[in-house]
């Protein structure tokens, strides 16, 4: 940077700043309180066992669950591979070999999907409609008689639209299908309520909540119960569920992360709407925008816009002042456009100019006013200098142009 | 009440070095390290940066370092990868060959592989908690996938001959993986001069915190990911990087290698005096004829429970455990000893005293006072007992 400042933080997706509450309740843990949990001689374990059922405590009620379900892992990629691995192993054998997914799932459901697959199971990757959300009734279409798990995301990553978990939940319950649900990116943004919600597993992650990263959680439910083949074994931590010895700290973060959601997401999700739809109402004064995902079933905290005409790295490039992600930050580095934009049925052009502002505790209004001032320089600048910008302004239909080979 | 820590092999204190150097990435360098922009660069900085000083404190290249989230996973992963990788390439499921004395994070994913078409077999230990390198060669007589053996127990502080382990599977083209988690720092540990394909460490046994271990691995093992998803780590381990506890682990490699010299010399200083007040006290000392660690002795006095002694040496300020923390809620005397022969009535007796470098002789005289009072009292009680 040359002004010597860092951008401004628009990633909160990516991930969180820990809250300033949440590291001063982890740091005891990381000094004097320093025991394993899971030592039982002494004093020292007790401390930490206890701050970790205290936590426990806190992620459960977060989301309206029983503490006695809450599995701690190391994330929620973790969190996925159980669930998904775990609950496709331990339920084949019975009910059969077919998975129900969706195409817009992260890298860290998808993937151990086709993990699965190459080991014998057949999976359906369910495309979404334009504006991101999947229908009931295609979903009801999917459904095969050896469906043995489906795995829906509560919130998308990329374009944050909420997807009807509770339909999808009685859709597979009436036919016998275990229900996974990756909540990531869901925590203190929507209301989750695992008492009355039909779903049997449930991912978290501590870093997009405003607490430390290499901590998650999976809920399992227990009544009914659900069984999941474990694929951490030793020393028999977390009921078997999990081995590892407990990162205290981090938990003792994940709690106090949770607790402050739940006390605060009520009146902290006003404030943010608030900033998205001036964030919105701004850029959308800009020509030839398109808001990609559902407007109305979508987390305040996320935009994802298209600008036409204008090419994605450069608009990175230029944007520069602003921390903000095109594509999810997990597949960022690859120059492929989103396969999440490419499921919604957006061109390749339109996906690649694509930007992810998502919005969090410590955004500012006068943040927002720069990103609008900022991104509409940058975008006059970018497409003076653009002959498609040119020739679309002088009305030529750029679908029917027949450009020549070299 | 002194409070006294004698419980190192479970987890160790955080150096306040370590601490300082992981606080700013709990605080204002929160970036993802896959994120493009500043935040994101600088933790991606940080993350190399500590696999740099992870792979100089074994003797590898950075890019032999896979992070995992502590020394359970990078055991199930070694366990898991390697077999899976084997089979991708068409190999048949042989045996997993595991030591009698392997934490449960190496045996038990070994066990749960029967389920898949492996064949999950132990090496027997002699008294010593050595393994039976004779009863090893028969073994490997059996198409074996994977050797998976630890370089110094958690429990005996027993260390085993990897090199000569490694030589006899080389024989058969197997694989072998070695769990180092209790070694390093408190022995020479040398990725390349013990000839292993994978090798398994942990921050939080070095002074660093918990939640960061990880795998190194020869370049030429073909081995499966345990996580898949976002294509972290290469795509061996898939998952957001843990940055502050990552920078945490490095820190610590590097503080426990330059301190190795003196850290030997310490523990090793308290193990002998601890020792012998131990044998005059007529208790009995595990694997005393191995090699052990400096830092860790296991004993027991016959006729006295582990679990009463333990929790009396609590109350007096002392932490000690009465077997690995980890199997420490069960009740069932240690795998350890009963793998060396010891009676299940001498086992239940068993106490580990495992120190760090900040443990002093006053506390270690204090701790044998105090043992000694102890024991005399439980003597009485056991004596009107029986």
């Amino acid at each position: 940077m040359t002004t010597g400042r860092k951008p401004i933080y628009l990633d909160y997706s990516a991930t969180t700043p820990v809250d300033p509450r949440v590291a001063a309740k982890m740091i005891p843990f990381l000094t004097e309180d320093f025991g394993n949990p899971a030592s039982r001689s002494h004093a020292y374990g007790w401390v930490a066992e206890e701050a970790v059922e205290n936590a426990r405590n806190e992620v459960a009620k977060l989301v309206g669950a029983d503490p006695r379900e809450i599995v701690w892992t190391s994330g929620a990629t973790e969190s996925n591979n159980l669930a998904i691995k775990g609950a496709a192993h331990f339920y084949a054998p019975t009910k059969g070999k077919h998975i129900i997914t969706v195409a817009t799932e992260h890298k860290a459901v998808i993937d151990p999907v086709r993990e699965l697959e190459r080991e014998g199971f057949e999976a359906t990757f369910l495309e979404p409609d334009a504006n991101g959300l999947v229908s009931l009734e295609k979903f009801k279409a999917a459904i095969r008689p050896d469906t043995v798990l489906a795995s829906v995301m509560f919130v998308n990553n990329e374009i944050g639209v909420i997807q009807d978990i509770e339909g999808i939940g009685n859709i597979c319950r009436e036919n016998n299908i275990i229900f996974h649900v990756d909540a990531a990116q869901a925590t203190g943004k929507v209301k989750i309520d695992l008492e009355k919600l039909p779903v049997d597993l449930m991912s978290f992650s501590a870093h997009k909540t405003y607490g430390p990263k290499g901590i998650g959680a999976l809920f399992v439910r227990r009544k009914p119960r659900v069984r999941i083949e474990a694929q951490m074994h030793g020393g028999g931590h977390e009921r078997g569920m999990r081995s590892g010895t407990l990162p205290t700290h981090q938990i003792v973060g994940m709690g106090e992360a949770f607790r402050i959601a739940r006390e605060e997401m009520d009146t902290e999700n006003e404030r943010i709407r608030m900033l998205r739809d001036r964030l919105l109402k701004g850029l959308s004064e800009i020509e030839e925008t398109y808001v990609n995902g559902d407007l109305v079933h979508r987390v305040p905290h996320n935009l994802n816009m298209s600008f036409n005409y204008v090419e994605g790295e450069s608009l990175m490039m230029a944007v520069k002042d602003i921390a903000v992600s095109s594509g999810s930050a997990c597949t960022s580095a690859s120059l492929e456009p989103s396969y999440v934009l490419r499921a919604l049925g957006r061109s390749d052009e339109l996906a690649h100019s694509s930007i992810r502002f998502s919005i969090g505790r410590f955004t500012t209004e006068a943040d927002v006013d720069y990103t609008i001032k900022l991104m509409k320089e940058k975008i006059a600048k970018l497409r003076e200098l653009s002959p498609l910008w040119e020739m679309f302004k002088d009305g030529v239909d750029l679908s029917k142009v027949e450009w020549a080979a070299h | 009440m002194a409070n006294v820590y004698f419980d190192h092999n479970s987890t160790t204190t955080i150096r306040p070095e370590v601490l300082s150097a992981m606080l700013p990435f709990m605080q204002s360098q929160h970036g993802n390290p896959t994120s493009r922009h500043v935040f994101g660069r600088n933790a991606r900085d940080a993350v190399e940066a500590a696999r740099a000083q992870v792979a100089k404190a074994v003797g590898v290249q950075a890019s032999q370092v896979v992070f995992t989230s502590g020394g359970t996973e990078a055991n199930n992963f070694a366990v898991h990868g390697i077999t899976a990788g084997s089979a991708r390439n068409g190999f048949d499921k042989g045996q997993i060959l595991t030591s009698a004395v392997e934490h449960p994070c190496v045996s038990k994913p070994a066990l749960a592989l029967q389920a898949h078409g492996w064949v999950a077999k132990s090496i027997p230990v002699d008294e010593s908690c050595r393994v039976k390198i004779d009863a090893l060669e028969a073994l490997l007589h059996v198409s074996s996938s994977l050797v998976s053996v630890m370089l110094a127990n958690n429990e005996t502080g027993a260390m085993q001959d990897i090199a000569q382990i490694v030589t006899l599977a080389r024989t058969q083209k197997v694989a072998v993986h070695t769990d180092a988690v209790q070694a390093l720092g408190k022995m020479d540990v040398d990725f390349n001069a013990l000839g292993v394909q994978a090798m398994t460490i942990s921050s939080h046994k070095i002074g660093g915190p918990q939640g960061a271990g990880a795998l190194v691995l020869d370049k030429r093992v073909d081995i499966e990911p345990l996580l898949y998803g976002g294509g972290q780590e290469r795509g061996l381990r898939s998952g957001t990087e843990n940055v502050a506890a990552i920078v945490g682990f490095g820190a610590a490699c590097e503080l426990a290698i330059s301190g190795l010299q003196s850290y030997r010399e310490k523990t090793a200083a308290l193990q002998a005096k601890l020792d012998a007040d131990l044998r005059a006290m007529g208790a009995n000392i595990f694997a005393a004829d191995a090699n052990r660690l400096p830092n860790t002795t296991f004993f027991a006095f016959p006729h006295i429970e582990g679990e009463t002694l333990v929790t009396a040496l609590d109350k007096a300020g002392f932490a000690v455990a009465s077997g690995s923390a980890c199997s420490s809620n069960s009740g069932e005397p240690s795998h350890v000893l009963l793998a060396m022969g010891v009676t299940e009535d001498l086992a239940r007796g068993a106490v580990r005293v495992s120190f760090g470098s900040n443990n002093t002789a006053q506390e270690v005289d204090g701790f044998l006072i105090t043992l000694q009072q102890e024991v005399a009292r439980l003597k009485q009680y056991s004596a009107i007992a029986a």
